[in-house]
């Protein structure tokens, strides 16, 4: 066994072992050993990439060294390690964005329990990604869960403990039902294992046995996994949670913490499930519409609101939504998409909410858009970011937003007996984000006469270089995305 | 149909009490009735999970004297299931708990509706 088989397992461990040590350490310190990790894990996440590419597939690896049945497995490839080194970038780049703004946001006294909270979060993000074992994924559920109720809340006012009150209600509706789920599952194969569990269940529905139990199971599972990543009509948590927090927090939780949950609904329905039996069971017809309801829905309250970091929130309601329909078109291609889509709006969603915060700050700290006229005069940098983001979202070539758009009319294509609404809904949703998107953008072009203060890049040159590599990375999804698509195509391939 | 149901009688319970407390966590206004809500959905799991793994007249698999053969004991995965359950069903509720609380210094009702309202007359 290589060496590197072991990064999986170290990167989960090691954030979640700073985690812990960060709870006795001051600020500072705290602050530096949560980036060093993020950047150690970004680290091995990309050798580990290197290496499965290399190897062209995937590989399991025991937990204490305790085979198939007894022990806990890893599986990583592919896709699994691109993830991660995603995951870590975003991660790391929304959390330099946030810096200045948590020290004015969050008592100093509480910043170390931040970045333990973080830790704790990207571990089970890592998590999650890595696991092959169904129960250690409903653990790892848990304790995302948790900490990212501790990243909405430590931003101390009533707006968050009620946003973090809601947000852990829906989250433990969604919980339960993933766990009654996974236990009649467990009842159903006598497994734990995906693998296990994938052999048993092509033999139940071979025998033709038990059809309406693994149904209700799929069902309970998929709608408890929906729930948790806020798909229309779960949504009512979401604008007050991104809203409200901690700017970092809001960037995390929309592009990371959401993201972990679908990314796990796709590994169970490749790996546990088997595609093809999901495809025969109607489940993700359902997903498809609520989908499609997610996009006009969370375009329309979008431009309903008045204030710019809810409209942002909404408009995760509606990325939610695409990836979702990509899930429900059924295809390898559809999915294809939704992963891009995944890894798109991860990077333009944190970009929005990072730039936003720039052009508030200048606006006197209001969100209103009133307020926010001309806030591009008085910080470049964010409003450029702000545009740049804006532009991804409504789908203009070069950036991100316009491959998932193209991935997914592209996959419409393929599935006759969908092609029509999800190709009317991505092109009413398109003009619908460019309602508000564009709106803001001209509104933060208009000039005013204000007296509220400029601020140049010089003053701010941590939140300036978290813009313009944002900003990077946005146009390299967008300009280079073939190998990407490939990269995915492939993990995907590997997956099951 | 009807005589399946009467066999699993133990597992039909947990899927009731699973919908009772599913209900409750969701429609109830007021914290505390939630949270006793996601108790009982909680615990309407660990029913079903050792109503499954119990297998009558076998026991606990704790060697006592000598190993006696595979038939004596019961598989012992559903009860460790329901150990970890209970874990994180006890952290989770600790932090609703809290979060109860702390709402409730602020605004003096365990209602959600009425501190929603409360936030929109704050205007902020």
């Amino acid at each position: 066994m290589a060496f590197v088989q072991n990064f999986p397992f170290f990167s989960i461990v090691l954030s979640m072992f700073a985690g812990t040590v960060s709870s006795v350490l001051p600020q500072k310190p705290a602050k530096y050993l949560n980036t060093a990790v993020i950047c150690i894990v970004g680290t091995m996440s990309a050798v580990l990439l290197g290496f499965t590419l290399q190897t062209g597939e995937s590989f399991t690896y025991m937990m204490g060294h305790f085979p198939a049945p007894w022990g806990n497995e890893i599986r990583a490839g592919v896709l699994e390690a691109a993830m991660a080194l995603f995951f870590c970038i975003i991660m790391l780049l929304s959390l330099l964005g946030g810096r200045k703004k948590l020290l004015g946001e969050v008592e100093i006294t509480k910043h170390n329990l931040y970045y333990i909270l973080i830790n704790l979060l990207l571990s089970s993000l890592l998590a999650l990604i890595y696991t092959n074992d169904l129960f250690t994924a409903y653990v790892f559920v848990e304790i995302n869960t948790i900490s990212a109720c501790g990243l909405i809340m430590i931003r101390e006012n009533g707006r968050t403990i009620e946003a973090a009150v809601r947000y852990m209600i829906m989250s433990l509706l969604g919980s339960g039902l993933l766990l009654i789920g996974i236990c009649m599952l467990y009842d159903l194969t006598g497994h734990l294992l995906m693998s296990n569990i994938r052999e048993a269940v092509a033999q139940i529905v071979a025998e033709g046995t038990y059809s309406m139990p693994l149904l209700v199971t799929i069902a309970l599972i998929s709608v408890g996994l929906a729930i948790k990543s806020a798909l229309f009509p779960f949504h009512s948590w979401l604008p007050d949670a991104y809203g409200y927090s901690t700017v970092s927090s809001a960037a995390i939780l929309s592009s990371l913490v959401s993201k972990g949950y679908v990314f796990l609904l796709i590994k169970i329905f490749y790996r546990v499930i088997g595609f093809s039996i999901i495809r025969e069971s109607k489940i993700i017809d359902v997903l498809f519409l609520f989908g499609l309801a997610g996009i006009i829905f969370g375009s329309l309250s979008a431009i309903k609101e008045n204030d710019i970091r809810r409209m942002i929130a909404f408009s995760s309601v509606a990325q939610i939504g695409y990836i979702y329909m990509g899930i429900g078109l059924g295809t390898d291609v559809g999915m294809i998409a939704s992963v891009f889509h995944i890894i798109a709006h991860a990077a333009t969603k944190s970009l929005l909410f990072v730039a936003a915060i720039g052009l508030t700050d200048v606006s006197g700290g209001s969100r209103k858009f009133i307020d926010l006229t001309g806030a591009a005069y008085r910080n470049k940098v964010a409003g450029v970011a702000f545009t740049v983001g804006s532009l991804s979202m409504v789908g203009v070539p070069v950036f991100a937003g316009f491959i998932s758009k193209f991935l997914f009319a592209n996959a419409a294509v393929y599935n006759s007996g969908k092609m029509l609404p999800a190709l009317v809904v991505l092109s009413i949703s398109t003009i619908l984000n460019a309602i508000y998107f564009m709106k803001t953008v001209i509104r933060i072009y208009t000039p005013a006469k204000t007296d509220y203060p400029c601020i140049t890049w010089k003053q701010e040159k941590l939140y300036a270089v978290t813009m313009v590599l944002f900003m990077i990375l946005n146009i390299i999804l967008g300009m280079g995305s073939q190998p990407i698509v490939d990269l995915i195509q492939q993990g995907l391939s590997t997956f099951a | 149909m009807g005589a399946n149901l009467f066999a699993n009688y133990g597992e039909a319970v947990a899927v009731i009490l699973f919908g009772i407390g599913f209900s409750n966590l969701l429609l109830q206004k007021n914290l505390i009735k939630k949270i006793i809500g996601l108790n009982i959905m909680d615990t309407a799991v660990y029913l079903f999970l050792a109503e499954k793994g119990y297998i009558e007249g076998r026991m606990a698999p704790i060697v006592v004297d000598g190993i006696q053969s595979v038939d004596a004991y019961i598989n012992p995965i559903p009860s460790g299931l329901v150990l970890t359950g209970i874990v994180v069903s006890v952290s989770v509720t600790a932090l609703m708990l809290s979060l109860t609380i702390r709402l409730y210094r602020r605004y003096h009702t365990l209602d959600l509706d009425e501190i929603s309202t409360q936030l929109k007359k704050e205007g902020r």
